[in-house]
């Protein structure tokens, strides 16, 4: 079982790494979507949502004539734009059919920030990675997400004596210490990862597990009441080919407000706006209630009159809902919200121990630590890259954001690119220079990057922190701040790392090749102190 | 000649462990999710619940290939499982 927990651990170990990591970061997606669009001003109070809707939906008709369907997210205390994504009119096959878009609230035009994808590349690499069909990328997800469960339930197992191993915490021991840490880490954070493992496979089910959806579904009927116990997409049904243009938007939000409060509504959308078929749902938002089950209000398009009010799906579909909410943690409070990105952190660091661990373990059995075996090798530098190296592009992508001239063609895609690019090369750093030297230099510039992004804020924004501080702007407060704390994460774990000597023999065996060893063991008994 | 037999005899159970786990593991996680749909409820009810319930399945099933004696027991223990779920399965499908 101990080696059933080591092999899937390993194996997609980090691609997990990566998936949490960057997951963590998505509980601050808003937040961080704002940060990188700092010509949008920071929005003192939730605009009111109706106006907004009817303002949008107007530039939406005259953006996208003809679209059978649209649909917008409005905003929220924590989103000061409006995304919005259509269906494009009469998209031949293998055309785009789709487009997306963001809006300003307060003219409902296309907002006229830098182009970038803000916290949302984070959010989509963390399920479906990049430079890949979605499909695969959300399959390779899936599979890391199994593997994931399978190590926390063989996890369970192995650590028998779990909470004991809770309270037990050995210093400066090195493997012992990486084993401690490690258990530590993932008892402190249990109920979290296994939740988070098992909703990350819930939100995704329907296409790892279709066969029951292709055996019992064979009615239209069906089809139709699976969809509406899962979503607020209304089914664009047949246009009637007659125009007539669509009633007041506002109106239909405002009843929706009278029905969840001033900032309740999450969506609007409409389908085939233009044409006297045309249905408009508007949609519960997800803050305040822990499940992701639609709520939503029918309206007939051309007039205005509320069809239907969906309040309630089926027990099944409503677990789903809260397993899904769970996953996302969208309805949290900032209480709640901060407590979220901790534990998820703690889950990073779990994937983090885990992986280093397992080098630390084997490099005590080496024939010869000088010369380790090339799987070794490779699981060392990949160590490296993936754990020191992706700090150091996720840090870059900040940068990229900031740096790209704001008319470079394609530049939101710059954006990720430089994120790659930067990957890319920590992964060659990595491999060019010797173990322990790379992973101090990419933890240092991960420090330097992180703490300098609040200088680059200041010297290239309007919004630079002391002015984020007298006005009260939250959001840029929180980056600033939350950028030094992680550079001075960064830098005790490359003084950790860099001060460390293998002077502790392991416990059990203080063989004589365990003495010689180089110096380039990594980090070991340093990087999990910070966890 | 002996030698290939011997790493095959030496590798072999693991590699059918590794395949009864990864293949074998979702095929009866597959199967749970058909099978659910001969419970007495709705239709979408029960594709939901087939697929909220098959990675638990999924899951349970790994943990039993790596927790017994031998892989002949792993291969044995998944199909003692799939035989009642075949039956409610074929009964919906």
């Amino acid at each position: 079982m101990s080696d059933l927990h080591s092999w899937v651990g390993l194996l997609l170990g980090w691609v997990l790494y990566a998936m949490f990591l960057t997951g963590t970061v998505s509980y601050f997606k808003d937040e961080l979507s704002q940060w990188m669009r700092p010509e949008l001003p920071a929005q003192s109070g939730v605009p009111d949502q109706a106006m907004v809707a009817q303002r949008v939906a107007d530039e939406l008709v005259a953006l996208v004539p003809g679209s059978p369907q649209w649909s917008l997210r409005l905003p929220d205390a924590r989103n000061n734009s409006v995304y919005a994504f259509w269906r494009t009119a009469g998209a031949a096959p293998g055309q785009r059919a789709f487009g997306e878009g963001n809006f300003d609230p307060a003219t409902g035009q296309t907002v006229s920030s830098r182009a970038t994808l803000g916290g949302d590349f984070f959010y989509r690499f963390h399920f479906q990675f990049h430079y890949m069909p979605v499909v695969w990328g959300r399959w390779i997800a899936g599979i890391a997400a199994m593997f994931m469960l399978v190590a926390i339930v063989s996890g369970v197992i192995t650590h028998k004596k779990i909470f004991v191993d809770f309270f037990t915490f050995r210093w400066g021991k090195g493997q012992r210490s990486w084993l401690d840490a490690h258990n530590a880490l993932s008892v402190f954070g249990l109920p979290f990862h296994a939740m988070i493992t098992y909703t990350g496979l819930v939100t995704l089910m329907a296409l790892y597990m279709p066969w029951g959806q292709q055996a019992g579904i064979k009615t239209a009927a069906d089809r139709q009441q699976l969809n509406a116990e899962l979503s607020a997409f209304i089914q664009p049904g047949k246009p009637s080919g007659e125009a007539a243009p669509l009633a007041s938007i506002e109106e239909m939000v405002r009843h929706a407000q009278e029905r969840w409060g001033r900032d309740g509504v999450g969506r609007v959308t409409a389908t085939h706006p233009g044409d006297a078929a045309a249905r408009v749902a508007v949609a519960r938002g997800d803050g305040g209630r822990v499940s992701m089950s639609p709520q939503y209000l029918e309206f007939e398009g051309t007039t205005g009159k509320l069809l239907a009010v969906h309040e309630g799906v089926g027990p099944a579909a409503e677990t789903r809902g809260v397993l899904y909410a769970l996953h996302l943690g969208r309805f949290s409070d900032s209480v709640t919200r901060w407590l979220y990105f901790l534990v998820s952190l703690a889950g990073t660091a779990m994937v983090g121990t885990g992986l280093v661990m397992w080098t630390v373990k084997r490099r005590q059995k080496l024939p010869d630590p000088a010369r380790p075996h090339v799987g070794f090798h490779v699981v060392e530098r990949l160590n490296i890259a993936s754990i020191a190296g992706l700090s150091v592009a996720m840090a870059a992508f900040l940068w990229a954001n900031r740096l790209l001239p704001e008319t470079l063609a394609d530049r939101a895609n710059w954006e990720i690119h430089s994120f790659f690019i930067v990957w890319a090369l920590t992964l060659l750093h990595g491999v060019l220079r010797p173990a322990k030297k790379a992973w101090v230099e990419q933890l240092w510039l991960a420090t330097a990057l992180l703490a300098l992004l609040p200088v680059l804020n200041a010297a290239t924004t309007q919004r630079p922190l002391w002015r984020s501080l007298a006005e009260g702007d939250w959001v840029f407060i929180g980056m600033d701040l939350m950028c030094w704390a992680l550079a001075a994460l960064h830098a005790v774990l490359a003084v950790r790392t860099l001060r460390h000597q293998p002077k502790t023999r392991p416990a059990r065996k203080p063989a004589p090749e365990t003495v010689k060893q180089p110096v380039n063991k990594p980090a070991g008994g340093a990087v999990l102190r910070e966890g | 000649m002996t030698s290939v037999a011997g790493r095959v005899r030496s590798v072999g159970p693991l590699v059918s462990r590794i395949a009864a786990a990864l293949f074998g593991g979702y095929a009866l996680a597959a199967l749970a999710s058909v099978a659910v749909l001969a419970l007495p409820m709705s239709t979408p009810q029960a594709v939901l619940t087939g697929e909220m319930a098959s990675f638990l399945v999924y899951a349970a099933a790994v943990i039993w290939v790596f927790a017994v004696r031998s892989a002949l027991r792993a291969w044995a223990g998944l199909l003692v499982v799939a035989a009642p779920l075949l039956l409610a399965a074929w009964s919906v499908w």
